[in-house]
Parts: structure tokens; C-alpha cells; sequence
């Protein structure tokens, strides 16, 4: 198999957001995707990322990767500012992140033969030796659980979404990198599809020795994989603990509306009515003060004034909000 | 008993392929009476799209529909082009998970339902006007009367699927079938949606076949649940007994899949492997059995038929059913 990379180890986090800001221009406006996010991820750790649509998650990956640039703040990867990063240093860099889509048929080039999409980035790294090429294909095709024979020289509308989602989970894996910002990998995928791949990304993590952000909006999928889980709001984060921690005790009032939006398979419980407090504001003239208090139970008037920082409201656990829960 | 609004009388829908004939339904059998939701739940693939066009007769031209689908006394597939049209709209509405199935994008919003409503119901310009303002408030879409000027690309998924809705409801139909709504939005628009589903539902007293993978989103909104396996119906039973007690292998699998809150991460979720079969190669014996915990005997042989168990209304199809009652177990 694989070699795994010895890999230093340091209790420095693997990665470091810190103040990030991304913005995009619309016309002469400014959508204000990310508005100062700090985070970190340590090694060997899955951080989960949760949010409504639109609040900034994929932007935030996609920054952290350098796909898209920060307005402002820095990215540390294993010490080193991504963020000043150019050229060959930063391409050198990329091999040790990789990013794995939502919608998995579309992220697949249809004209393109599976073995070649999983071979690209050993291309792009610069792997000029065809069989190690070949090789390297069909151990990842193999460890995601596929039988590399049957499906190297297929196209990616012969599969299943369950199946094209393995597809890039193994191009994502098979320049062996450190880190991967998984966006969505399960959203698009039915229910019984979705717990095999959340199991298979269990497992290639420990295997391959894996430190992830994982994003979604769905609260108890991002809870069965993370060790610890971040909430976002219209481009700011509200809440960050430990799994366990921030669902029984969630102290920001946004983590406390998601986790009552899932639906529980049980008749008995009566689904909450008190969801219906409409649709995120627009990130083009976000609210002042909290960003969420147009949706508040708990707004008052500090809450338009002031914007709430992060802040530790528990042991790891920290919120940005005047009147937590807890 | 009063009659049932929706009677599905062994329908079966063949599609012709290059690989062969395809059964996408095969010979299901439900009804529902007005007022009532139905929940059909099952894995993609498994029918449940093509058994909700086989309701509204919108398959494919070249599908072959068998059966009987008896709507408010008359048989749909037996009805004329132009009666079908009539209906369609206003005694049967239809929401699809992507909005803009059913959604024009250029004409503007107020258009689009002003349209539906002046062409099913006899009402003037100014009156379907109101109307539309009025439907669009009830779905929760603030300031509707700036909406009806907009076009559906200025409008987020979640507000496109309320306006879906809103048109869908426009003609007080009798019947309402939402297949999967929700599944292409967010959790908290999910539930929004949900909600504004049953309240509409129950103040027009109007029937509704909500379709959904997610057994947690029949849970606590459907009256009784139907679970589809590779164009079969499986297992069905009053919501509150199915949840109780489950009979079917495959109804358990899809429940026990689902992450739940109370797990602790890092949890091996107890994913159902495979996938559905190949519905163009027909198993001979029960289609579950490949992926089946209990499958035995003549699991690969046989057809389980449809039967029922000792609670009244609750069918399975199982030889070896799991959670029977004393005494029994088959
Ligand atoms: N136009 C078509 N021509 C041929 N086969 C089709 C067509 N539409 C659907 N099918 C097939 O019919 C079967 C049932 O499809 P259907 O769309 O009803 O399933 P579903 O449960 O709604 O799945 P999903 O959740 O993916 O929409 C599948 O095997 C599908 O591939
Ligand atoms: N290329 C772009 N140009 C302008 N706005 C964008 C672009 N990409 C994303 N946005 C906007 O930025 C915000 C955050 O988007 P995104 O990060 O994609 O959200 P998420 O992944 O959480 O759904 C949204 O309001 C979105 O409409
Ligand atoms: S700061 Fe105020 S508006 Fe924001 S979440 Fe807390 S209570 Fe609500
Ligand atoms: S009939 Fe057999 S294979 Fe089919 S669900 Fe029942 S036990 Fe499983
Ligand atoms: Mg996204
Ligand atoms: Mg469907």
C-alpha cells in the first residue's frame, strides 16, 4: 500500500485561519462571503464546518486552499503562510491539500476515462513515470472499494452519484496529501448512499493518516465524523466545541435553530414550528452588530450596536453572541 | 369508511431500454382518502418519481403503464388529453424537487400564477391579483406584491420552491403530490417548507403524497408511510405503527443509516452495502435479499408477496420479517 509520509510531529495546528476576509465584487457591489474567520485544525483532527446555503463555507474552503484569494488575514499550513505563497513553492504546497466536491458527477470531466481523472494530479505534480502512474491508480481505486479493472476505463456517467463521489474521494487521495477540505461530499447522496461514504472517509482517514474540514449543513452528519464542529453564519462563525459538547449544550442562539430543523424519525416528536423565522439576509449588506439577529429570539438592541466576539462560554468551546444559552 | 379521494390499483410501468426492458414500478397498489398525507419513502432509483408521474399520467412517451389510477371516480390513464389537462393544475397539483421543473424563467412570478389561476379558475385580471398577493403571503414570502414583479433567478432556492408551492396550491386542488421537496435545501428551509406543506394541508383539507429518501422526514408529517424497493411497495402501515414496529429488513436498514444526534462521532455508521439491483435484471427471488442481514432460504428463490401482519393496515413483504408480536414470527 501507500506509503504514508512521516509526518513531524509538533502540537502546532496543522492549520491556522486567522482573520480571513473574502469578498467578491458584483457589479460595484461587495458580497461579503467571509468577514474575519479564525480558525484552527489540529493534526490528525476532522474540524466539521456547518452553516445554512450562502453563508460562506465553500468560500472559506476554497481560501483556505488558495483556489480563491483572501481580501485579508492568513492561512498557516503546517507554519507557513499560504496566503504570501506564489508560483512553485505554492504548487509544491497544493500537493499536501486537496479538495473533494458536493456534487460528485459534475466535478468528474464526463469525457474523460476514470483512470485519468484519478491520475491528474500525479500529472500535474509532475509523476512522469507512467507505470508508478498506474500503480498509484489502481492501490487508491482499491482502497476506496472499487475494483480498479472494472472501472479505469469507464466514463463517469456509467456510475452512480455513491460511486462518482469514491471516484474523486480516491483523486483526492492519491498524491497522498495531508490535508482535504471535503465540501459537501454527502449532500447530493440518498440516505443509505451517504452512510457508506461517511464510513469510507472514516476509514481512508485513519489510514491514510488525514486531518479534514468537513463541510456541511447537516448537523448529525457532520456530527458522526467531527471532533470538533464550527457554525457559520453569513460569513462570520458563531460557535466552536467539541462535538459532543456543542450539541447537548449549544450556547449560540443559530446552533440551537439548526439543531432544531433536523428531522427526527420519530413520530412522537412533533416538529418544532419555531424554525419558520425566515432566510438568511443578504451577504451584500449584511445586518450591523450580530449578522444574526434579524432571526433572533434573543435580539435586543446591544445585539444591533455591538458585534458579538468569540468567546469561551465553556471549556473549548467558544461563542459570539451577548446572550448565550449557556 | 368514506371512498378513497386516490386509489393506485396495480400499476406497473415499463420503460424500454437499450439494455432491456426497464420496470420502474412494479404492480404497486395504495390509496388515499382527502385530508390524508401518504409518505412514500425508498433509496434513489427504487420508483418513486416514476410511480408520482404514472399518478399525474406524465411519464415518458415511450413508458407503458398498466393499471388503474382512479382519481375522484374517474381512471386517469383511460382519461383524454384535454380532461387530464384540466385537472392537472387544479384538482391535481404537483411540487418537484427542483423548482425550476415547474417554474418559467422568463416570465415573471406574478405572471406565472396569475396564468394558472385565470386558466383553471373564472376569475378577471385584478381579482387573480389579489389572489396571487394572498398565496404568496401564505407561504411566508415577504412583501409578495414586489415579488410578483420579479423573475425566479432573483429568488433563492428555498423562496423559489414557496413560489412552486404557492402555484401548486393556487387552484385549491384535492390532491397534492411534493416529491422530495426539500432535498435540494438546507435543513432549516427544509423544515420551513415542511411545516408550510402540512399547514396548507390541513386548513384546505386536501390530500398529499409527500416522496422523500429520509425516513425522519415522513416521521413526524405523514398519516401513513409506503416503503418502496426497486419499483415495489415493501412495507406500509399507519406512521405511528411503522415506527413502532418495523417489519421489513429494508425499512430498518434505511432508518438505522441515518446519523442521529445522540451517537458519539466517529461511530461506524450501519450502512446498507450495495445498491438497489439492476432494474433491467429483474432477481427472481426477494430484490432485497443480495443486501439482506436475514436473507435464508427461499429469500433467493422467491418472491415475498405483500401480506399482512397482526396490526390492521400494516403489510410487508417479507418471508422473514423482524419485530412480529408472540407467536407470529413466520
Ligand atoms: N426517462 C427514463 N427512461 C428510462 N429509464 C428511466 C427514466 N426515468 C427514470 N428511469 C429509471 O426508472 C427507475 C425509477 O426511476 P425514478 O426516477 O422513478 O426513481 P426515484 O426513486 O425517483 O429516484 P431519484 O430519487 O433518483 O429521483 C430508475 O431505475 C431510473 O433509472
Ligand atoms: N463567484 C462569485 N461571485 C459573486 N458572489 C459569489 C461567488 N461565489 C459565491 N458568492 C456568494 O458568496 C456567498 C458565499 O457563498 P459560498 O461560499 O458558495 O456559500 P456556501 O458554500 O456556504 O453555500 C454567497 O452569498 C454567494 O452567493
Ligand atoms: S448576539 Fe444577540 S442577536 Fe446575536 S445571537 Fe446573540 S442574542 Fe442573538
Ligand atoms: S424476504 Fe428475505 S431477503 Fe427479502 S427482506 Fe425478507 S428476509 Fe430479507
Ligand atoms: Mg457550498
Ligand atoms: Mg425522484
Amino acid at each position: 500500500m501507500m506509503q504514508v509520509a512521516a509526518r513531524a510531529k509538533s502540537d502546532e495546528p496543522l492549520l491556522k485561519v486567522d482573520n480571513l476576509v473574502v469578498e467578491y465584487g458584483l457589479g460595484n457591489k461587495i458580497v461579503h462571503a467571509v468577514s474575519g474567520v479564525s480558525l484552527d485544525v489540529a493534526r490528525g483532527e476532522t474540524l466539521g464546518l456547518v452553516g445554512e446555503s450562502g453563508c460562506g463555507k465553500s468560500t472559506l474552503g476554497r481560501a483556505v486552499l488558495q483556489l480563491r484569494r483572501a481580501t485579508s488575514g492568513r492561512v498557516l499550513f503546517d507554519g507557513e503562510d499560504l496566503t504570501a505563497m506564489q508560483g512553485e513553492p505554492l504548487r509544491k504546497m497544493r500537493r499536501r491539500v486537496q479538495l473533494i466536491f458536493q456534487d460528485p458527477i459534475a466535478s468528474l470531466n464526463p469525457r474523460r476515462r476514470i483512470g485519468d481523472i484519478v491520475a491528474e494530479p500525479l500529472i500535474i505534480a509532475g509523476i512522469k513515470d507512467a507505470e508508478k502512474r498506474t500503480q498509484l491508480v489502481h492501490e487508491v481505486l482499491s482502497a476506496v472499494g472499487l475494483d480498479p479493472d472494472l472501472v479505469v476505463g469507464r466514463l463517469p456517467h456509467e456510475f452512480s452519484g455513491g460511486q462518482c463521489q469514491r471516484i474523486s474521494i480516491a483523486r483526492s487521495l492519491v498524491l497522498n496529501p495531508e490535508f482535504i477540505v471535503c465540501d459537501e461530499p454527502v449532500s447530493a447522496l440518498d440516505v443509505s448512499i451517504r452512510a457508506q461514504i461517511l464510513n469510507l472517509l472514516e476509514e481512508m482517514k485513519a489510514r491514510f493518516g488525514l486531518t479534514l474540514l468537513f463541510i456541511a449543513h447537516d448537523l448529525a452528519v457532520v456530527k458522526a465524523v467531527s471532533d470538533r464542529v464550527a457554525v457559520m453564519y453569513l460569513g462570520r462563525l458563531c460557535e466552536v466545541g467539541p462535538s459532543e459538547q456543542l450539541f447537548a449544550k449549544p450556547a449560540h442562539p443559530y446552533t440551537a435553530l439548526l439543531l432544531e430543523a433536523i428531522p427526527v424519525p420519530d413520530p412522537d416528536v412533533r416538529p418544532a414550528g419555531s424554525v419558520a423565522t425566515g432566510e438568511p439576509p443578504s451577504p451584500i449588506a449584511p445586518p450591523s452588530g450580530c449578522r444574526f439577529r434579524t432571526r433572533c429570539p434573543r435580539a435586543d438592541q446591544r445585539c444591533a450596536a455591538q458585534m458579538p466576539e468569540l468567546r469561551e462560554v465553556a471549556p473549548g468551546q467558544l461563542a459570539a453572541c451577548h446572550h448565550p444559552l449557556t | 369508511m368514506s371512498a378513497p379521494l386516490l386509489s393506485i390499483e396495480d400499476v406497473a410501468v415499463e420503460l424500454p431500454t437499450p439494455r432491456g426492458n426497464l420496470r420502474a414500478v412494479d404492480h404497486v397498489d395504495l390509496a388515499l382518502e382527502a385530508g390524508r398525507t401518504l409518505g412514500i419513502v425508498g433509496e434513489s432509483g427504487c420508483g418513486k418519481t416514476m410511480l408520482s408521474r404514472a399518478i399525474l399520467q406524465l411519464l415518458p412517451k415511450k413508458a407503458k403503464l398498466t393499471g388503474r389510477v382512479m382519481f375522484d371516480g374517474q381512471d386517469l390513464v383511460r382519461l383524454d388529453a384535454e380532461s387530464l389537462r384540466r385537472l392537472r393544475g387544479r384538482d391535481l397539483a404537483v411540487v418537484f424537487q427542483d423548482p425550476m421543473t415547474s417554474l418559467n424563467p422568463v416570465l415573471t412570478i406574478g405572471t406565472q400564477l396569475m396564468e394558472t389561476i385565470q386558466e383553471h379558475l373564472e376569475l378577471d385580471a385584478p381579482a387573480a391579483r389579489k389572489r396571487s398577493i394572498e398565496l404568496l403571503a401564505a407561504v411566508g414570502i415577504p412583501a409578495p406584491e414586489q415579488r410578483l414583479a420579479q423573475y425566479p433567478h432573483q429568488c433563492s432556492g428555498g423562496m423559489r420552491q414557496r413560489i412552486a408551492i404557492a402555484i401548486a396550491l393556487s387552484c385549491e386542488p384535492k390532491l397534492l403530490i411534493a416529491d422530495e421537496p426539500t432535498t435540494a435545501l438546507d435543513v432549516t428551509i427544509q423544515a420551513q417548507i415542511l411545516d408550510l406543506l402540512a399547514r396548507e394541508q390541513r386548513r384546505r383539507h386536501m390530500a398529499m403524497i409527500l416522496i422523500t429518501h429520509d425516513l425522519g422526514v415522513v416521521a413526524g408529517r405523514a398519516d401513513e408511510v409506503a416503503v418502496m424497493y426497486a419499483g415495489r411497495v415493501v412495507e406500509r402501515a399507519p406512521t405511528p405503527a411503522l415506527f413502532k414496529r418495523m417489519h421489513m429488513p429494508y425499512t430498518e436498514a434505511l432508518l438505522a443509516a441515518i446519523p442521529k444526534l445522540e451517537t458519539a462521532p466517529h461511530t461506524p455508521l450501519p450502512a446498507i452495502s450495495g445498491r438497489p439491483p439492476d432494474p433491467t435484471r429483474p432477481l427472481q427471488g426477494c430484490s432485497f435479499a443480495p443486501r439482506c442481514r436475514y436473507a435464508a432460504g427461499r429469500c433467493h428463490q422467491a418472491k415475498p408477496e405483500l401480506t399482512g401482519a397482526e396490526m390492521p393496515g400494516h403489510l410487508y413483504a417479507c418471508f422473514h420479517p423482524i419485530q412480529m408480536a408472540e407467536g407470529l414470527d413466520a
